[in-house]
């Protein structure tokens, strides 16, 4: 099978939403697209997890740089999922504030070019070519984030693109370094990740170092990772709900993928501490994201920063050692890319029916639509990884391998940050859904929430058509059909996984844990 | 001849710093476009230099790709995404004053000399010019220049100034890049200015300005007004 397909197919869908058709017709095509994507990449996945390795067959100009196996597979997999389910939702949420057709054309076409922009990160074995695509991700969804227009969306857009170009910057020199590594060792490859692999042992070790820090730095910045984090939280809760799904769900674990690719590398080249650098940024991500989830003021910015604390799971799990806990990161990065996209549903759905993205704001969400708070509800524990769920089950197997390899500070530190994240966003949860708004009141900790334009009646039992009265307007009564249906769609592998790992599943992420080692 | 090679490529080393320099101080939008286009131009030269001296058609390759994007393209293409006003702007207050800034900016030079200088010793011994050392220089001048610039039209040049420094560096040390990549970089850099630019348009119209480091709503504390607003309704 030809993996060129996947990359055609989203170019083909952004010529052809721009055609001045109905309003359904960009939708549609966007859906029918990603839905071709999902179904080519379980096969490809399919194909790759029964121990083949796919790689296009004429060995011509671009063309030799393609090749797929179990970990591009799985990410390729989890883009093509995400990206089917938030197109279902993108009808729901788009279909409600009243677009004008040039404005819906623009988010389509630049939805199907981001989605290509990532799915070529994977597919691509040439690592400045990755790094160029990893760059066209950004420019692609940019104008995504800022999709609103209005002054936060443009700042945070301004921040991502500023903060991802510095770090591509420092990533370039990286990679640039990487390949004069790879002509220093003599070896006779191509620059591409197994060539690079082969080429490590006699490469000068300085020059890997370098070009690793610098690759880790300047992409860690894209991923999100700790110091290089603050461009995060505005962009993934500014932009389109569905956007940010991609964006935290998906893109972030795209780019974590290409510093994992250095990994391999790393371990072949005696003398390079990889792990050291993983386990310190990993842990940094980790524990800071918790704490700052306790002070969000902001449910999508919660969200955001869970994706922070993720993404330094990932990476605290791959410096544990990736022959133990490879596997553990590999279902991290699966159970993390179903469950975000369902929580930025979930939180869209909430901003649909609230119409505010105030946590402060949003009480007795439960009864003003049941199936948005039950969402969030869900949501919440799943990502903070409450017992039956995917993530549970992934952070459990990451915890566990943490402890055989004996590193008990890095992974008693580690269970701590996430027990602390479970609070912290639980706690926010907890109020938005079930707390009665003078609970609201009370904890805005400051009196303009007491003597405000309306009496503070404490009693909090008191009628919901009062409370109706005091709550921000709420637009529509029930959310749109699309929006439910991609809450449903994407709700099943986060159950499904928490309680059973089908057995292509299970081989596709020991075929990629085994890239790691 | 080598060595009036390895001399004049040591001069376009010096004069590339300098504009890196010239960036971080220069108050005029305008003034940075022409430094950056005297940059670009630098590194062009310095590409067809090493060409000579190490008889690589693919220098030349870059040297011409280089000469071509930036000095022409790029500066037509911003005209095109932004309005002209923008050249006309001065920043009179940028976050650091120029002789702080510029004090930084040596100690980031020194810092990029002892960082260059082990790499190109790695790399193998025909080589011994300065051009690690003076493109991580610039890479880190573009970097600082993006943290104390706020208008859009400095900071997007900061943006291309940081991708000048890693390639001056890149390509003294990794000489064979294949000629695809060297072009895809060429394009992914006009659409950096393309998207930057159509941003900083949205900015200008939405907004009213183009000092887009002045926004500053999105923070954990500015929470607080919004949720004001929220209860007035």
């Amino acid at each position: 099978m030809s993996v060129i397909v996947l990359l055609l197919i989203p170019l083909a869908a952004t010529a052809l939403v721009c055609l001045p058709l109905k309003r359904a017709w960009p939708m549609g095509v966007t859906v029918a697209a990603n839905l071709a994507l999902l179904i080519l990449t379980a096969r490809l996945a399919w194909w790759v997890a029964d121990g083949n390795a796919a790689v296009s067959a004429p060995q011509v100009w671009l063309l030799k740089w393609i090749a797929v196996d179990g970990l591009s597979a799985l990410i390729l997999l989890l883009i093509a999922l995400v990206a089917t389910t938030a197109a279902i939702f993108s009808i729901g949420y788009l279909g409600h504030e009243n677009l004008p057709p040039f404005k819906l054309r623009l988010y389509y076409a630049n939805y199907n070019l981001f989605i290509f922009s990532m799915l070529a990160v994977p597919v691509l074995a040439e690592p400045t070519l990755v790094w160029i695509v990893v760059e066209l991700t950004t420019l692609c969804s940019a104008l995504l984030v800022s999709f609103d227009n209005t002054r936060e969306a443009l700042e945070a857009s301004w921040k991502y693109v500023l903060l991802s170009l510095m770090g591509a910057g420092l990533a370039l020199f990286g990679f640039l370094v990487l390949f004069a590594a790879m002509q220093a060792s003599g070896v006779q490859t191509a620059y591409t990740w197994n060539g690079l692999v082969a080429a490590a042992p006699k490469m000068p070790p300085i020059l890997l170092q370098t070009s690793f820090v610098f690759i880790l730095i300047g992409l860690g910045t894209k991923v999100g990772l700790v110091p290089m984090h603050t461009w995060l939280p505005d962009a993934h809760s500014q932009a389109p709900s569905p956007v940010c799904a991609l964006l935290s769900g998906v893109e972030t674990t795209a780019v974590l993928y290409v510093i994992l690719r250095l990994f391999p590398v790393m371990h072949a080249s005696p003398g390079a501490h990889a792990e050291i650098w993983a386990l310190v940024l990993g842990l940094i991500s980790v524990g800071t994201a918790a704490f700052l989830l306790l002070q969000v003021r902001d449910y999508k910015r919660m969200f955001a920063y869970s994706t922070v604390e993720h993404m330094g799971v990932i990476l605290t799990a791959v410096g544990l050692g990736a022959a133990v806990a490879g596997y553990g990161a590999m279902q991290q990065i699966l159970a993390h890319s179903v469950t975000k996209s369902f929580c930025f549903f979930a939180a869209g759905s909430v901003l649909l029916m609230a119409g505010t993205r105030e946590i402060a704001a949003v009480r007795e969400l439960v009864r003003r639509s049941p199936v948005a708070g039950a969402a969030l509800v869900f949501g919440g524990l799943a990502i903070t990884g409450a017992p039956p769920l995917a993530i549970f089950l992934s952070e459990f197997t990451i915890l566990k391998a943490g402890l055989t390899q004996g590193q008990y500070l890095a992974t008693g530190l580690l269970a701590a940050f996430i027990v602390i994240a479970f609070f912290g966003v639980m706690l926010h949860v907890n109020r938005m859904v079930f707390g009665s708004p003078t609970e609201g009141r009370m904890n805005g900790s400051s009196d303009k929430w007491m003597n405000g334009s309306q009496p503070a009646s404490s009693d909090g039992a008191t009628t919901p058509s009062i409370h109706q009265s005091k709550s921000p307007p709420i637009q529509p009564a029930r959310l749109p059909f699309s929006c439910g249906l991609a809450l449903v769609l994407a709700a099943i592998p986060v159950l499904v996984l928490g309680l059973y790992m089908p057995e292509p599943l299970h081989e596709l992420l020991t075929q990629a844990a085994a890239v790691l080692k | 001849m080598n060595q009036l090679v390895e001399n004049l490529n040591a001069l376009m080393g010096g004069l590339f710093l300098l504009a890196a320099f010239g960036m971080v101080a220069m108050r005029q939008a305008r003034g940075c476009l022409n430094l950056f286009i005297t940059q670009s131009v630098l590194l062009a030269a310095s590409a067809a230099l090493l060409g000579v001296r190490y008889h690589s058609e693919h220098l030349y390759g870059v040297a011409i790709v280089n000469l071509i994007s930036k000095p022409l393209i790029v500066p037509w293409l911003l005209r095109k995404t932004s309005l002209e006003e923008i050249y006309t702007r001065r920043e009179v207050d940028q976050v650091l004053n120029i002789p702080t800034a510029l004090l930084i900016a040596l100690g980031l030079t020194i810092l990029a000399y002892f960082l260059g200088r082990p790499l190109s010793n790695a790399v193998g011994s025909e080589f011994r010019g300065p051009n690690v050392s003076i493109g991580i220089a610039g890479l880190l001048l573009g970097a600082f220049t993006l943290t104390v610039r706020r208008e859009a039209v400095p900071l997007l040049l900061g943006v291309l100034a940081m991708e000048n420094g890693a390639f001056f560096a890149g390509i003294a040390i990794s000489r064979n890049l294949p000629m695809l990549v060297e072009l895809a970089i060429a394009t992914d850099g006009l659409i950096i200015v393309f998207i930057m630019g159509v941003l900083t348009r949205a900015v200008q119209k939405h907004i009213g300005t183009t000092a887009v480091g002045e926004l500053a709503a999105l923070k954990e504390e500015a929470a607080e007004p919004a949720s004001e607003e929220v209860l007035a309704k």
